[in-house]
């Protein structure tokens, strides 16, 4: 019977089941990182545990570290927060990037550029982020401390079986439409807990033909649709990107691995427990006006009217999301002016994501009223940016080009926006309070955010892009 | 963690959708280390005001509910981020049981893993709940062992839940020690995947 790869990764990976239980899955990779792990090694230590198999985890510093002044950490609690995870590291034998390695990066960013990430495997790590491994054909996905803790200690994990989805893409993406803009359509069109009690596989032509970062990004909020984990086959793009990286086999074994990694994908004719389908010609850039990523439209459209709503609830909802964005019923999205812009994140600070915003930014000037930064993923993405001279292209134009971290896209270090100002950003969420309390996030795409950046407010980035043949 | 099984008391209303883990305890709180104390900063951008003095309108502020441990909320309680210290605010404050209608899945994990009873229940039955407890301070009846809540009149509401959960809820397990119990399986697995 044809199988899905959701299928084809679990059962693969069932150390133990009984009916009426979840079932023990044994996990492949565990990433982690200094926010939500201290918890977890302090477990092992009152209880007399050990860590399982540190050869199958992997730790990096990211939520918290400076992004300018490196190794000048001014916050007591955060410096002692970082120091924990070193020292956690060091007496149970984890493998770590620490926050000057030449590693070091996002943990979402740094795990597919090592080869770590490889289609079939399972990887969890305590951030709900980790669907972006998704898309490699991984089983990705969030846990807690408690979870973590387990992980560390048993290397499984008791999972109820969530259904399976199907998110299809339907046709071409029209020019300057990204794969930011395709996440943000889907939640904006299905809501914000469509996914949930699910693992989601996008499919259709607009999948096939992005990059294993479009994909990435994809995958990334999959878990702002409220889905358990999101992913994607892997095919000949998943292979040729792993190639060659500093965790992947070369040789013979490459080629054996390469197949096994291929005969994951989803079976011809295989079922989903739902089908949902979004055709490229709906979307357009997008700009999210409200207080969770499904309050988003195109931008040539204008916020909505509470009457356009049926339910009581979401007209009461939206009322809610304006009044902390100090935004009115009708307005156009473009005429919404912001005070900053963050390119970065484990959605978007990928070379990739660096290279298009640089296109729009090239040879213009970041608007005076615009404080704007890029965050680059990883130190190796900064080092890539920087060899063909992307932080110069920015620089000149007036962003900060910092060092990599999560930086404002949660703000726990000191990259915070101040209250009442509004951000356009390329990360993942924009929770009241995300970015600083008091901040307004608008989520976009990396050249909707460069576009931004020049002209001081919303912008059709196609007016901006020139037509490559 | 405790085990939990009957629970009496009033009943908190907050009545908002998409509730997310970052309104639950915001970020700047996330960087301590520690397991406990996190009730302070439950809700903290709601709770208080700029200065750091209560903000009256908020309902944990609304003494008429102090000392309540059963939550109620609307439906994709908990989205967002995976933080634990969400949970970890909310039964360090004092909340054992939340009833909403739908739970974001890695929050309500999250709660079962540390002893607080996530309570699915259908919308009506929340949305009536939601009201009275806004109206008058009800005293609710929570029995986890026969899966119902009940206030006011005989009327029991049944609940579902995952009986594994159950099972580790009622008797406050270690789930670590309880999977030790799996290693021939872990180790068969390893040697099998070597």
């Amino acid at each position: 019977m044809p199988k899905t790869i959701i299928e084809k990764v679990w059962n693969d990976h069932i150390v133990y089941e009984e009916k009426g239980k979840p079932d023990l899955l044994y996990i492949d990779l565990h990433l982690l990182h200094e926010v939500t792990s201290p918890q977890a090694f302090e477990g092992l230590r009152l209880n007399k545990r050990k860590v399982r198999r540190p050869d199958l985890s992997f730790a990096t510093m990211d939520h918290n570290v400076p992004t300018k002044n490196r190794s000048n950490i001014t916050d007591p609690v955060s410096r002692k927060q970082i120091s924990t995870l070193a020292q956690n590291c060091k007496e149970f034998g984890v493998p770590l990037a620490h926050m000057d390695h030449p590693d070091q990066g996002i943990v979402h960013v740094i795990g597919p550029d090592l080869g770590l990430t490889q289609p079939g495997k399972t990887i969890v790590c305590g951030d709900s982020h980790t669907s972006t491994h998704g898309a490699f054909g991984a089983l990705a996905f969030g846990i807690g401390t408690s979870e973590v803790e387990h992980v560390l200690s048993t290397q499984t994990l008791w999972q109820s079986k969530p259904k399976t989805m199907e998110i299809k893409v339907i046709g071409e993406l029209g020019f300057g439409v990204t794969a930011k803009d395709v996440i943000l359509a889907i939640i904006s069109k299905f809501g914000v807990d469509v996914g949930t009690g699910h693992i989601v596989e996008y499919t259709g032509d607009a999948i096939r033909k992005f990059s294993m970062e479009e994909r990435m990004t994809i995958c990334n909020m999959s878990i702002e649709a409220g889905a358990r984990a999101g992913l994607i086959s892997p095919d000949e793009k998943t292979v040729e990107y792993l190639k060659g990286r500093a965790h992947v086999p070369d040789g013979g074994a490459f080629d054996a691995l390469k197949n096994n990694w291929l005969s994951y994908a989803t079976d011809e004719g295989a079922s989903y427990d739902q089908t949902l389908e979004i055709h490229s010609n709906e979307i357009e850039p997008f700009v999210t006006w409200g207080t969770n990523p499904s309050m988003g439209s195109g931008i040539s459209s204008a916020i909505p009217y509470a009457s356009d709503y049926a339910e009581k609830s979401d007209r009461e909802e939206l009322k809610q999301a304006l009044t902390y964005m100090d935004l009115k019923e009708g307005t156009p999205l473009s005429s919404i002016e912001i005070q900053h812009v963050f390119i970065g994140s484990c959605t978007n600070s990928r070379i990739s994501d660096l290279r298009e915003a640089a296109e729009v930014v090239k040879g213009k000037t970041v608007h005076p009223n615009v404080t704007a930064l890029v965050v680059p993923g990883s130190f190796k993405v900064k080092l890539q940016a920087e060899k063909e001279g992307l932080h110069k292209i920015f620089e000149q134009a007036g962003f900060q080009w910092r060092e990599s971290g999560c930086s404002m896209c949660l703000a726990m270090n000191d990259d915070i926006v101040p209250p009442g100002e509004r951000c356009a950003s390329t990360s993942n969420r924009n929770f009241e309070g995300r970015q600083g309390a008091g901040a307004r996030t608008h989520l976009v795409s990396p050249v909707m955010a460069a576009a931004a950046a020049i002209k001081g407010h919303f912008v059709d980035v196609r007016n901006m892009l020139s037509v490559h043949a | 963690m405790k085990e939990i099984n009957k629970l009496s008391g009033i009943a908190t209303p907050l009545d908002r959708v998409n509730l997310d883990t970052d309104q639950i305890i915001p970020k700047q709180f996330l960087k301590r280390i520690e397991r406990t104390g996190f009730g302070n900063y439950l809700f903290y951008g709601w709770r208080f005001r700029e200065d750091g003095t209560p903000n009256p309108s908020f309902i944990l502020n609304n003494p008429q509910y102090e000392g309540s441990e059963i939550l109620v909320a609307s439906h994709n309680f908990g989205c967002g981020s995976s933080r634990e210290h969400a949970p970890w605010a909310l039964l360090d404050y004092g909340f054992k049981v939340i009833i909403a209608p739908s739970f974001a899945d890695i929050f309500y994990n999250n709660c079962v893993k540390n002893g607080i009873l996530p309570i699915r229940l259908n919308e009506a039955s929340v949305r009536q709940l939601i009201k009275e407890s806004t109206e008058h301070q009800k005293e609710v009846f929570i029995n986890l062992e026969e899966q119902f809540i009940q206030y006011d009149t005989e009327e029991k509401i049944t609940f579902d839940i995952d009986p594994y959960w159950k099972e580790m809820l009622l008797n406050g397990w270690d789930e670590i020690a309880l999977t030790y119990q799996f290693e021939e399986q872990i180790a068969a697995y390893e040697k099998k995947h070597a």
